[in-house]
């Protein structure tokens, strides 16, 4: 499975950041500056110039984009969506990393593969298809699209890995003579599970909602076929920068990105810190 | 372990198929259904469309050399982080995973604001050079370098901590240089981490659309990636060849999830 790519905790920041390794050749420091040459002219540079743009008008300037009641609408409708399918997750990524760890079934294998389809699926194409089952004419009889359930169904279908990738590894190293332990000592099992299971799966999940809640907020491809883009209704804030960005008011779209970098930002301290955490417990 | 009652077993587990059913596999089967409503001619017309053949060609292009950038580049700062010490490391390594978080649009306005050729911070100057970064391939490559970026490391650096370093100081120790450290040693045990990132780069980079919509200016037959053709096609009401072109991209991403997961196994077995 593509777990690795997907699991924060799949590697351990302490290891990578203690005093191991040895200090830089020659070859091997020119070797750092060209990465890191490489990785501020294409990632920190162009990211310090939106930052840089958001303040070209001034603080006023910048309430008023942010404060518009276009781009509030659109902030609070994605943040809402975005905060349901986090919470979303946290329950059904749970629950599916424990079918798949704890439960044998046949059919378990596929499973395994189709949950890792939302994150290799182009964007635009998870749209169209979404569109297929839930849009007009579905088989279902349901016309959700262009309606604010189009919005959390996208959402929904491009974070599902996040939370299952993020706990599976964890449960899969959980002790299971701890739990037997507290059985025998007569622990039931809703004890065992919220006292043994469930602390131990807490930094896992927080990573796993932390990356979940990013990806939403920063989901484009997949609502452009699919919500429609109604102005004050499906409208979220990564398809608001666009059309600023197509108005040719880059002022604007860079103070609403701003706005996103900084949920970014903050996701990769919080993950930073829920690492930590979670290789302590491993 | 827990032993959880049979029930609940079934409960947990229907709710989970159901789930991942109605939200990933029948949606995702439902493509096979409009692309073949026709019959098989939808798909086959497509590939006799020059825009359409033109759009997947430049995709493999810009999706093919972006995943080689990201190849060496994720190679070279793997090895850097987890092999030497440095200050600024650990900044560093956070910072690495930045574009998992940062939209596609913002990705697009980023590098739009400093390589654009008008008020760009680089770009007026690079195009007295005659290098056009924004609406040409180069703007588009990095754009899908952006957000593929973390993909090759996430796979390598577990790995290369896993393995540690003994057998390249042995190597050394016995005279063997950097270069040749790196190919007999190094290389061949991180080569199934570098093939399942080079995998996943390469799903992500075939349908990166948002960022490259952004800095492709969109131009027909020279700028228009597949995804972008879909998107075109879907909005100008010819829906069978938006499934059609929709179709390949699927078939090729899953694909290379299934080539992932069928791969990976015989490494955990070692």
């Amino acid at each position: 499975m593509a777990s690795a790519t997907l699991t924060a905790p799949a590697r351990s920041p302490r290891q990578r950041r203690a005093g191991t390794g040895s200090t830089l050749t020659a070859g091997s420091a020119l070797g750092l500056g060209i990465a890191i040459t490489w990785f501020s002219l294409l990632v920190l540079i162009p990211l310090s110039a939106v930052v840089v743009a958001a303040s070209e008008r001034g603080w006023s300037g910048y309430i008023d984009t942010i404060t518009s009641p276009q781009t509030m609408a659109a902030v609070r409708l994605t943040v809402g969506q975005s905060l349901l399918v986090t919470l979303v997750n946290v329950v059904m990524g749970t629950l599916i990393a424990w079918v798949l760890v704890r439960d044998r079934f046949w059919g378990k294998a596929v499973l395994d593969v189709v949950i890792d389809i939302p994150f290799a699926l182009p964007t635009i194409v998870a749209g169209l298809v979404l569109l297929g089952l839930y849009g007009n004419g579905s088989p279902l009889g349901l016309d959700w699209a262009y309606t604010e359930k189009a919005v959390f169904l996208a959402l929904a279908f491009v974070t599902l890995p996040f939370i299952v990738r993020t706990v599976q590894p964890v449960l899969e190293e959980l002790e299971h003579d701890v739990e037997e332990a507290a059985a025998s000592l007569g622990a039931n099992r809703r004890t065992v599970f919220r006292r043994i299971i469930l602390p131990s799966l807490t930094p896992a999940i927080a990573a796993g909602a932390a990356l979940s809640f990013a990806r939403a907020i920063a989901e484009y491809g997949s609502l452009v076929l699919l919500s429609g883009n109604k102005p004050f209704s499906t409208e979220v804030v990564s398809v608001r920068v666009l059309s600023f960005i197509e108005n040719g008011s880059t002022a604007s779209a860079a103070a609403v990105a701003s706005l996103m970098l900084a949920v970014a930002l903050v996701v990769i301290v919080l993950l930073d810190v829920l690492q930590r955490r979670v290789s302590r417990r491993a | 372990m827990l032993s959880v009652p049979t029930p609940l077993k079934w409960l947990l587990r229907i709710l989970a198929i159901t789930y991942v059913v109605l939200l990933v596999a029948w949606p995702v089967t439902s493509i096979v259904r409009e692309a073949f409503a026709d019959g098989p001619g939808t798909v086959v017309d497509i590939f006799q469309d020059p825009q359409v053949v033109r759009a997947l060609s430049l995709t493999v292009q810009v999706a093919v050399q972006a995943v080689l950038i990201n190849l060496v580049f994720g190679v070279g700062i793997s090895l850097l982080l987890v092999r030497y010490r440095f200050p600024g490391k650990r900044v560093l390594s956070a910072l690495i995973d930045l574009p998992m978080s940062v939209s596609p649009v913002v990705v697009g306005l980023s590098l739009l604001l400093v390589y654009n050729g008008r008020d760009g911070w680089f770009g007026p100057t690079l195009e007295e050079w005659g290098i056009k970064i924004i609406f040409s391939g180069t703007g588009m490559i990095m754009a899908t370098c952006f957000v593929a970026l973390p993909l090759v490391i996430r796979e390598v650096v577990p790995v290369l901590q896993e393995i540690g370093d003994e057998q390249e100081q042995a190597a050394r120790s016995l005279g063997a240089n950097s270069r040749q450290t790196f190919w007999r040693i190094t290389l061949p045990s991180i080569k199934w981490a570098v093939v399942y990132g080079v995998v996943l780069s390469l799903a992500r980079s075939l349908g990166e659309f948002g960022a490259v919509k952004v800095v492709s200016g969109n131009v027909l037959n020279q700028t228009q990636t597949a995804t972008l053709i879909v998107e075109e096609k879907y909005q100008s009401f010819e829906q069978s060849s938006a499934y059609a072109v929709s179709f390949v991209l699927a078939f090729v991403s899953v694909l290379c999830i299934v080539l992932v997961s069928i791969l990976r196994p015989k490494e955990s077995v070692k």
